[in-house]
């Protein structure tokens, strides 16, 4: 322990992507090989396994490059991706012909300029800048196209969008540059954190469903979310998140508490882009998924921006920083 | 490489990252044999749409039609379709001694695959209007090309009517059987088919 408390900064993040890496490689060594083994080729489970495991290299080597290249690497990295998940989320909204000018404003303005004060660091406007002005900035720009058909309805969508793919996810940046006493530079060990505990959570919540077979709490939304599932899922995130405690600011018992918060959140966060997607009568988000195979972005990335925001302003909250 | 190459690159990954471009091979693979590709039409984007969503190797033999007037009316209109999309250029206004499919003729002579629109203009409601005779007299004298109907998705979405600016929504162009004209076919009939054609590839509403 004491010999990596001496390395500079950049080396413990390093180690970390090093470990990380090393990781996947092991993975996908394991998964080679049980892949020479034959079996069954095309089982769902297996094909969902390799999507997922590439899925999980993109993202880590994404990760890598966001963190290589500084805060106006990471930056522009996560608005790309918040423009994806914006553009999924739209394209399964039924907008008409008078939103065009609203979808301009969301898409080329409040995007960019969010991630623009995310990259300046300005978390008191960062803050307040889509919860504030946008949401009384798209209604005016949606009034003024003339269209008075469902216009409260429009409007809920297209404020939502905002606030999910664009708010809720340019809290992750925001994490990276956010700076802590005795914890410079250190932010992506904190955005690390974050997704792991959101992911594992994920993960336990799944098996925990199978195995459990509880009585689902929603059927129409999920067959799968149950309570108890769910409270395991988040317990266990916790557990996981406290042993990881020595790479983020906090002490034992307070990063028991935040990865408690910050999994609730994400897995709740799912279950909510669950009755969406029954919403808007698809299974996954993407294009037509089915046809393609492709999975959708939003729905590898819907945990993160519900739980992103969640964390970022409880930890602001509680450590005054 | 040159610069008409670079601004398709550019158009490409505009058009990819505004509209995802997917192209769906329901009822053909994208292979590099001479196709007539017809689609339905909605906006000025499809052709965009239909080029970006086609594999790369099959851009270059599979050209547009432009209309000559306009297209020409400036060097960079000119430029970008005659180098960019390699279209084929017909005239508007009907004269009497020219047939108006000569251009098409002479393409599909050469060898190349067309992209081509048979309602003639663009609709912005709901189904396709009715096919011109165009596709039927290209089918006629070429019966070895086959006719690849398209359905292009979602696209007026992206920019309706009147808008400069388009909004980045997911399209989808879904590319179904290939079908040829039937011996003694009637031309209406056929004209009839290939519609239909086109809009049984439209996606399922949810």
């Amino acid at each position: 322990m004491g010999a990596l408390k001496r390395l500079t900064p950049d080396e413990q993040v390093g180690l970390l992507f090093l470990i990380l890496f090393g990781a996947l490689l092991l993975v996908t060594i394991c998964a080679a090989l049980y892949a020479l083994r034959a079996p069954d080729e095309n089982s769902d489970t297996w094909v969902r396994f390799k999507r997922d495991l590439r899925a999980l290299w993109v993202g880590t080597v994404l990760f890598w490059l966001a963190w290589l290249s500084g805060p106006i690497g990471s930056t522009i990295f996560f608005g790309l991706f918040s423009f994806l998940a914006l553009r999924e989320f739209i394209t399964l909204q039924h907008t008409r012909r008078s939103d065009h000018r609203t979808l301009i404003l969301a898409f080329f303005i409040v995007l960019p300029l969010q991630y623009l004060i995310v990259g300046l660091q300005r978390f008191d406007l960062f803050t307040v800048f889509i919860p504030v002005y946008v949401f009384f900035a798209v209604p005016v720009v949606s009034a003024l196209a003339g269209d008075p058909h469902r216009f409260l309805e429009r409007n809920a969508k297209i404020q939502w969008g905002i606030v999910v793919c664009v708010y809720g996810l340019s809290h992750a940046p925001a994490l990276l540059l956010l700076e802590f006493d005795k914890y410079e530079s250190r932010g992506a060990f904190l955005l690390f954190f974050l997704v792991a505990v959101v992911v594992i959570a994920q993960l336990v919540q799944e098996v925990a469903s199978r195995w459990l077979r509880r009585r689902p709490l929603a059927r129409q939304i999920s067959r799968t979310f149950s309570f108890r599932s769910w409270l395991i899922g988040a317990l266990v995130a916790a557990v996981f998140g406290a042993a990881l405690y020595w790479i983020t600011p906090f002490k034992a018992g307070q990063a028991l508490v935040v990865a408690f918060i910050a999994a609730a959140c994400g897995t709740l966060g799912e279950f909510v882009m669950k009755a969406l997607k029954r919403d808007a009568g698809v299974l996954q988000w993407g294009n037509h998924a089915g046809v393609t195979g492709a999975v959708g972005l939003l729905d590898r990335i819907a945990p993160l921006c519900f739980a992103a925001p969640v964390f970022f302003h409880s930890v602001r909250w509680y450590f005054k920083v | 490489m040159s610069r008409a190459d670079l601004m398709g690159l550019l158009l490409n990954f505009i058009a990819r990252l505004i509209t995802g471009a997917q192209g769906h091979w329901k009822g053909c693979p994208p292979t590099a044999e001479q196709r007539i590709y017809f689609a339905n039409h909605q906006s000025h984007l499809d052709w965009v749409l239909i080029w970006a969503a086609l594999p790369k190797d099959l851009r270059s033999k599979t050209r547009p039609i432009a209309a000559r007037d306009y297209w020409t009316s400036s060097p960079f209109k000119h430029w970008i379709t005659r180098e960019v999309f390699n279209a084929v250029y017909v005239a508007r206004q009907r004269t009497d001694d020219q047939d108006p499919l000569e251009p098409l003729v002479e393409a599909l002579k050469q060898g190349d695959s067309l992209v081509i629109f048979p309602e003639g203009t663009r609709s912005n409601k709901g189904d396709p209007q009715v096919f011109k005779s165009g596709l039927y007299h290209l089918a006629e004298q070429f019966p070895e090309v086959q006719l690849v109907p398209a359905w292009i998705d979602n696209v007026q979405r992206v920019m309706p009517k009147g808008e400069v600016v388009p909004v980045p929504i997911l399209c989808t162009v879904t590319f179904g059987a290939p079908m040829r004209l039937e011996p003694s076919e009637e031309k209406r009939s056929f004209l009839d088919r290939a519609r239909s054609a086109v809009i049984g590839l439209r996606p399922r509403v949810n």
